[in-house]
């Protein structure tokens, strides 16, 4: 590791797709990411990468399709109004078997919004926003260091089951800076081979590349080997993370920019008493239901914060059915939850 | 305990610029911190913020709903966040565009003349450095110096050079203006 820098999360992320051996970024400026898109700027083409701003989203999407198919780590970036979009591409990605990161830095919405940071794309990310049977990973960073190591972390689980990787933050993550050891940077050369990449056949049979089959038998298996792909997913890549939750009596869930607003407010209720704990989910899709359940069995209330209207709150009750009380506390439009306004709902609901 | 600031004023003032040489030299102290500014529409004329939060531990929330200290530099920044300020905490007003008198009761509250004290120096520009030497003061939580050295450092990055002295200058006057 490096020496410590104070850097914007945007900064962050994009430096980090660039040493995790991203060769190709495409997008179109949008706020509250444009930091993200200005380091690349700079730096891809400094590094003989490259770097394009695409005409419009979708082609930044399409763009992203065909270096994927071509093999080469690839990846692009927006907010919400442009990852909608979109997804189209996700789709078509995740149809083709294709690696790729996608970096949503949510503001608020729906609609055209604003440009607050806001949790309420979470529906689009983990439950498929555009057509078809399929998920992807979907990471989400509560600090700006782990907004680094998780862009490292979704290229290589893009590569390692093919598949489309969202990193999904809010705004505040993309515009606010922290202390940051930048992890260090991969060979590019020393990366598996991907056999399937359409880069040129010469002395061998040609690779193809679609999502696409008239015959129904032969889609549906093509279905089957992505749902058999989720099901490793979800059984070896769940991470989460529990704070304070060996004596609680009342677990908080909560991920992202929210989560760490959270571990002020267990200082502040445990300081009069009140036992509280954190569940954070770092891996949205695949949720992290077992654990929940678990800690559901120990602590009477489990209450979901979220900047959104109750998104995540529905993977949270599916999660933990009627084992424990499950309120909910969310802020919309680019409203933050402050640490005092969340422990006045805590205390609504502790003992 | 976590030192927490909001820094607000017109958008050209440099709140936002305080608010990262302060962050940046809090970091170099030894110190956690984040940096969050009010970003938007805010930055294209109307008025900016940014808050700093500075702990020995690990920073959890980087929004404050009571912060330890106010850096007012108009009357709309200290109409809004006043009455936000922590119990003890410290106000640093701009006498220069306030003309009123603050109405919390329980803070340590300081009027400078943060425009009169800038022209002194040489630049009205600088009173984004005359009020962080301010706060310096009143809060004790790093060293002239070392905000000084990191001014330096981040002006220099940007090809600023020329302006640091007048920098140096603005922070030392702003340090010393500050009077129990």
């Amino acid at each position: 590791m490096g020496k410590r820098l104070l850097l914007r999360g945007n900064e962050v992320i994009a430096e980090a797709a660039i040493r995790a051996g991203c060769q190709c970024y495409f997008a179109y400026p949008i706020t509250p990411q444009a930091e993200l898109l200005q380091h690349m700027a700079v730096n891809m083409p400094r590094l003989g990468r490259t770097f394009i701003q695409a005409e419009s989203e979708l082609a930044a999407i399409n763009m992203v399709y065909g270096a994927a198919s071509a093999g080469v780590r690839t990846m692009t970036s927006s907010s919400s109004p442009g990852i909608s979009l979109k997804q189209e591409g996700i789709s078509y990605l995740a149809g083709s078997n294709l690696p790729a990161v996608i970096v949503n830095i949510v503001r608020g919405g729906p609609g055209l919004g604003d440009i607050a940071p806001s949790q309420c794309d979470y529906f689009q990310a983990t439950k498929g926003g555009g057509h078809g049977d399929y998920h992807m990973i979907v990471l989400g960073p509560s600090t700006v260091p782990e907004a680094g190591q998780l862009t490292m972390l979704a290229f290589e689980l893009a590569d390692q089951y093919r598949t489309p990787v969202m990193l999904l933050a809010d705004g505040m993550l993309g515009q606010m800076m922290e202390p940051v050891e930048l992890p260090e940077p991969i060979e590019i050369s020393s990366l598996p081979q991907k056999e399937w990449a359409t880069n040129g056949a010469k002395g061998r049979d040609p690779n193809i590349i679609l999502s696409f089959d008239l015959d129904p038998e032969v889609l549906k298996q093509m279905n089957l080997i992505l749902q058999e792909r989720y099901r490793q997913i979800e059984a070896k890549e769940v991470r989460y993370e529990e704070t304070a939750t060996g004596d609680a009596d009342i677990a908080i869930v909560a991920y992202g920019t929210v989560a760490r607003i959270v571990k002020t407010v267990i200082k502040m209720a445990r300081a009069e008493g009140i036992k509280l704990g954190l569940f954070r989910p770092i891996t949205l899709w695949p949720f992290p239901s077992q654990a929940l359940k678990k800690l559901s069995e120990k602590v009477a209330t489990v209450l979901t914060v979220e900047m959104s209207a109750g998104q995540m709150w529905e993977d949270v009750r599916l999660a933990i059915a009627e084992r424990a009380e499950t309120p909910f506390y969310g802020e919309m439009g680019g409203v933050i939850p402050t640490p005092q306004r969340i422990l006045s709902e805590v205390k609504k609901h502790a003992g | 305990m976590d030192n927490s600031v909001v820094i607000a004023g017109f958008g050209g003032q440099g709140v936002i610029l305080a608010g990262k040489i302060l962050a940046q030299a809090g970091m170099n102290h030894g110190l956690e911190v984040t940096w969050l500014p009010s970003y938007g529409p805010e930055m294209r004329g109307g008025t900016a913020n940014c808050t700093v939060v500075l702990s020995n531990d690990p920073v959890g929330s980087p929004i404050v709903d009571n912060p330890t200290a106010l850096i007012a530099m108009n009357l709309p920044s200290l109409d809004k966040f006043e009455s936000t300020v922590a119990t003890n905490g410290v106000i640093i007003m701009n006498s220069s565009l306030i003309q009123r008198r603050r109405k919390q009761k329980d803070v340590r509250s300081f009027s400078l003349a943060l425009n009169d004290l800038a022209q002194k120096v040489g630049s009205v520009k600088t009173i984004n450095m005359i009020a962080l030497g301010a706060y310096i003061k009143a809060s004790g939580i790093i060293p002239l110096s070392t905000i000084q050295t990191t001014m330096a450092q981040m002006l220099k990055k940007d090809g600023k050079d020329k302006f640091i002295p007048l920098n140096r200058k603005a922070l030392k006057e702003g340090y010393n203006a500050l009077q129990e």
